[in-house]
């Protein structure tokens, strides 16, 4: 495999859950009755007109900006020719020569290489309705018929292309996932996956490693979640490579993933892709972006994942633990809300990305439907760092906790997990274990320290885990040496 | 006493006011009118009897209540058939819209609604306004009501030969390359393409979207300035219209020409013209200097490529804009075993010969390859006239020219000769390129006593202008031939 690189593009749609569709006052809703959200314009009916929706426009320069993008004072719509049942004026509005963002960047950490992913440009359109092909195998042309809903026509839609930056189907997941967590964090779209509100292309080629001539691409479809992306990505390369392998060439097509089998499939090759006729839009005048415009975006911008992973980190977060924080809301929700109450970043970091993870997982149960509050995470941090508890004891607290076994306090007495706090019990069991071991005794004395550590485990035991080892350490470390 | 299907606008809305005539009987007039020449003209494709009565007898109701809509209030009217009417089957003369029935209102229909205008029907149009004769219409040919032998013009020629014939006192159309202007001509009626964006597109059915505009038909200049008013404006639903205000259009109507400077367009009034079309112009001409007006030659050299500009750009725009008749949503649907087979299918059996014509020429202009050479061209060139016509406004307050390189011609004469007739057009097209508006004004009638046009160009927004020099026009021919139309068989029950 080392023998060759994979280049990897890949064109991201994410529709914005704008008030109202991109060219008329239709809401942008999902889940009504078929073609209840329609109107003359978004049906493509003779005579109607598209009107463009400036929170659209604000959406993308979001976007856009997020991506560090250069905004285009003009940019402009085109036409984008092509004859499909669920498109309703057989061409669809988009950009073409000029996109309102371009030229911008965002960087992935993959197992700790950061690295630069080129955005060539951000657009703006509008996307199609739904066909849904009965009878056959689903798909249009073995169907024996099909229905149309145009709920979705119309929504407004940004198309976020990369340049074939990515080299591992490792990378593309992870662009893909730090892509829909910027689109989430500045509130323009829900962006779910297995909804369509996201969607990925992948365009795919591989080449000798060191070569700098591009090999011929793939372009793969039908991607439904971030785990399908790594897959679709993982497969095609290793298809493209047994193929030139074996003899073979890869042809310029676009393939068709298919999640149960696993695989790529040939939908249609380049020869026979269409001519989409592009003009610029006559109904449509240009977009202009003033700079007073632009500038309030930026003021108005949200804290972007990379930043919050950062803070984070500046904490006292590991990275890893940060990512995570970061990457589930409900998680860095509690995170945030527990440091604004003063606990310790590092054990409720660790606890939330570890156990709290761990039992959700467990359990089925998201963390957020937990009774586990911000206020129980920082009383428990409490609790630790008064020696009221074990760091080994906190996490089978918390556990409980998020059980619904009742607050930290309340776990920690029903699971009789708290350290004794009584000197006059700890010194005794000390005694009673250094009596025990009188030649592990004479050794310390001698200058052998290492039984400290066997003394130390056999105090813990006899007291059931519940005396501060650190306390248990000095203590036998006074009677010893002193 | 006159007959009020015969009076203008004007002279109906007095008597009106005066008590003299309601709406009703005003209706029923142009009605009869149009229940008379129907038979030889076909100018309509739906009369709106009932519709017509009914609205019409809510105007009267209206005014007897004090509540006076304007100048339009209670006046009949007909629309082109490529506007959306709510109700009111609407076909753009093509198969593929037959039974067609829209769900909303385009904004003229409304802002005429809310003038208080009775629409009295919807008239026939050379199919999807592809054309200059209403000869490519579906549903049978208009003929002129100055000679049913001939055309009246298109596209609009229904709404052309309505007013002209007393089946309206008013009517709209839409003018794309001359399709208001050159039937008005042919038809001695006054025809007004307004400045683009001046008049909302929305719900007219789109031939060539950055070159469409409504604008009115009527028998005087002052009454076209009156229906150009109550549609004119800013419209939240096209997005592009003009914001900003309206221009003052019947602000200088009777100022006359003197001290204004006056450009003939060499190349649109010379060659290709007919003899007596350019007796006619220069005749108007002499009348505008004895008036007042400073007259000098203007060379508009790039308007030569106008004609082959516009049959890319057009074209280009259509292809586009009709791939929505499919088959899927509305309108005709053919059989078909596959998707795409029903869609070629319905394609097939609902257009009608040039519409398809001009669709393949679009799709050729656009493809790759093709783009720069053909659609980039044309764009580039269309820059050109702009410029040229702009830096002719720097010198001269309008620009002057005949309508039409002939008048009417006969029924079936250039059917066969796409390029004859596309030529018809070779007048008018410029502005429709540059934006700017025009119109055309009847001036006298050639010696097989058919109407000439005269036509008067203004820069953009500059209708209050161009109303001024129409009006003289108006005055100084005198064109009072229309009483000669009274005679004419199509009047004959
Ligand atoms: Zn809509």
């Amino acid at each position: 495999m080392s023998d060759y690189e994979a280049v990897i593009g890949i064109e991201t749609h994410v529709e914005l859950m704008t008030r109202s569709k991109m060219f008329c006052g239709c809401p942008v809703a999902f889940g009504e009755a078929p073609n209840t959200t329609t109107c003359p314009v978004c049906l493509g009916l003779p005579g109607a007109m598209p009107v463009p929706n400036a929170e659209a426009i604000e959406g993308i320069l979001k976007i856009g900006t997020a991506l560090d993008c250069h905004v285009a004072d003009t940019s402009y719509f085109h036409r984008k020719n092509y004859f499909y049942p669920d498109l309703p004026k057989n061409y669809q509005i988009s950009q073409y020569d000029v996109p309102i963002c371009h030229d911008g960047s965002i960087s992935i950490d993959v197992d700790g290489a950061a690295t630069r992913i080129g955005i060539t440009r951000v657009h703006m359109e509008e996307d199609t309705g739904k066909s849904i092909h009965m009878g056959g195998g689903g798909r249009i042309h073995d169907a024996e018929y099909s229905l149309l809903d145009f709920n979705r026509s119309g929504v407004p839609l940004v198309e976020i292309v990369t340049e074939p930056d990515i080299r591992s189907a490792e990378q593309a997941r992870v662009y893909g996932a730090e892509l829909q967590r910027i689109v989430r964090t500045l509130g323009v779209s829900d962006a779910r996956l297995e909804e369509g509100s996201m969607r990925f292309d992948a365009n795919i080629s591989v080449r000798p490693t060191g070569s700098e001539v591009l090999g011929t691409r793939a372009e793969i479809k039908n991607v439904n979640s971030l785990r399908s992306l790594q897959r679709a990505v993982a497969f095609e390369i290793a298809r493209q490579i047994e193929l030139i392998e074996s003899g073979g060439t890869v042809v310029q097509e676009t393939r068709h993933w298919n999640e149960e089998s696993g695989t790529t499939t040939s939908m249609r090759s380049k020869e026979e892709s269409e001519d989409y006729r592009y003009f610029q839009e006559p109904d449509l005048v240009p977009i202009e972006v003033s700079a007073e415009w632009r500038d309030a975006v930026v003021a108005a911008l949200p804290e972007l994942p990379a930043a919050q992973r950062a803070r984070y980190q500046a904490l006292g977060v590991d990275a890893r633990v940060a990512g995570v924080l970061v990457a589930t809301d409900e998680l860095g929700a509690l995170f945030e809300e527990a440091m604004a109450a003063g606990g310790d970043p590092r054990l409720i970091g660790n606890w939330l990305s570890g156990e709290a993870v761990a039992w959700s997982r467990a359990e089925g149960v998201e963390v957020g439907a937990s009774p586990v509050t911000a206020s129980h995470l920082v009383e428990l941090a409490a609790m630790v760092a008064d020696a009221t508890l074990s760091a080994s004891a906190a996490k089978q607290v918390l556990t409980g906790v998020l059980g619904g076994e009742g607050s930290p306090a309340e776990v920690a007495e029903a699971r009789d997990l708290v350290q004794i706090s009584d000197q006059g019990v700890i010194a005794a069991a000390v005694d009673e274990v250094l009596a025990a071991h009188p030649d592990a005794v004479d050794g310390i004395r001698g200058g052998d320290m290492k039984p400290i550590g066997f003394l130390v485990g056999q105090v813990m035991r006899a007291t059931g885990g519940k005396a501060d080892p650190k306390q248990v350490q000095q203590l036998i470390r006074d009677k010893t040496t002193g | 006493m006159t007959d009020p299907a015969d009076l203008t606008i004007k002279a109906a809305g007095a008597a009106m006011r005066a008590g003299e005539l309601t709406s009703v009987d005003l209706t029923e007039a142009v009605l009869d009118r149009a229940r008379i020449t129907e038979s030889h003209l076909h100018a309509f494709l739906t009369l709106d009897q009932d519709g017509a009565k009914a609205a019409a007898a809510a105007a009267d109701a209206a005014l007897t209540g004090g509540a006076d809509a304007g100048p339009l209030h209670g006046i009949p009217i007909a629309l082109k058939d490529n506007m959306c009417t709510k109700g009111i089957e609407t076909t753009a003369s093509s198969q593929i819209l037959s039974g067609w029935i829209p769900p909303y209102n385009a904004t003229v229909v409304d802002r005429l609604g809310a003038a208080g205008a009775v629409v009295v029907g919807k008239t026939n149009l050379d199919e999807f306004a592809m054309g200059s004769s209403t000869e490519n219409s579906a549903y049978g040919t208009t003929r002129n009501p100055w000679d049913p032998e001939t055309v009246p013009g298109g596209s609009s020629g229904g709404s052309a030969a309505a007013v002209a014939v007393g089946s309206a006192l008013g009517a709209f159309g839409s003018d794309t390359g001359g399709s208001i202007r050159q039937p008005a001509a042919l038809c001695g009626v006054v025809g007004m393409k307004p400045t683009y964006g001046l008049v909302s597109r929305y719900g007219l059915i789109a031939f060539a979207s950055s070159l469409d505009q409504i604008g009115p038909f009527a028998r005087s200049v002052e009454d076209a300035a009156v229906l150009l008013e109550a549609i004119a404006g800013f419209d939240i639903h096209d997005a592009t219209s003009i914001r900003g205000d309206v221009p003052n259009i019947r602000g200088s109507l009777h100022d006359g020409v003197a001290g204004l400077k006056v450009g003939i367009v060499t190349e649109l009034s010379t060659t290709g013209i007919d003899a007596e079309v350019r007796a006619a112009v220069d005749q108007t001409v002499d009348g505008l200097s004895n008036a007042g007006a400073e007259v000098v030659d203007v060379s508009l050299p790039s308007c030569e490529y106008g004609l082959s500009a516009y049959y890319l750009i057009a074209p280009a725009e259509c292809s586009a804009n009709l791939a929505r008749f499919d088959g899927v949503r509305f309108g005709l649907r053919a059989e078909g075993a596959t998707t795409e087979e029903m869609m070629a299918a319905t394609r097939a059996e609902g257009f009608g010969p040039e519409v398809i014509r001009r669709i393949l020429l679009g799709t050729y202009a656009l493809s790759a390859g093709y783009y720069d050479a053909f659609y980039g061209q044309a764009q580039r060139v269309r820059t050109l006239i702009r410029r040229e016509f702009a830096a002719a406004y720097e010198d001269v307050d309008v620009l002057v020219a005949p309508t039409s390189p002939t008048t009417a011609f006969p029924v079936g004469e250039r059917a066969a000769d796409p390029i004859a007739m596309y030529y018809s057009d070779v007048c008018t097209i410029p502005v429709n390129l540059t934006g700017d508006p025009a119109i055309s004004v009847p001036v006298a009638l050639d010696s097989k006593g058919l109407p000439i046009g005269f036509q008067v160009m203004a820069p953009a927004l500059g209708e209050e202008r161009l109303f001024q020099v129409a009006q003289t026009v108006e005055d100084i021919a005198g064109f009072t031939a229309r009483a000669g139309l009274a005679s004419s068989e199509v009047l004959q029950p």
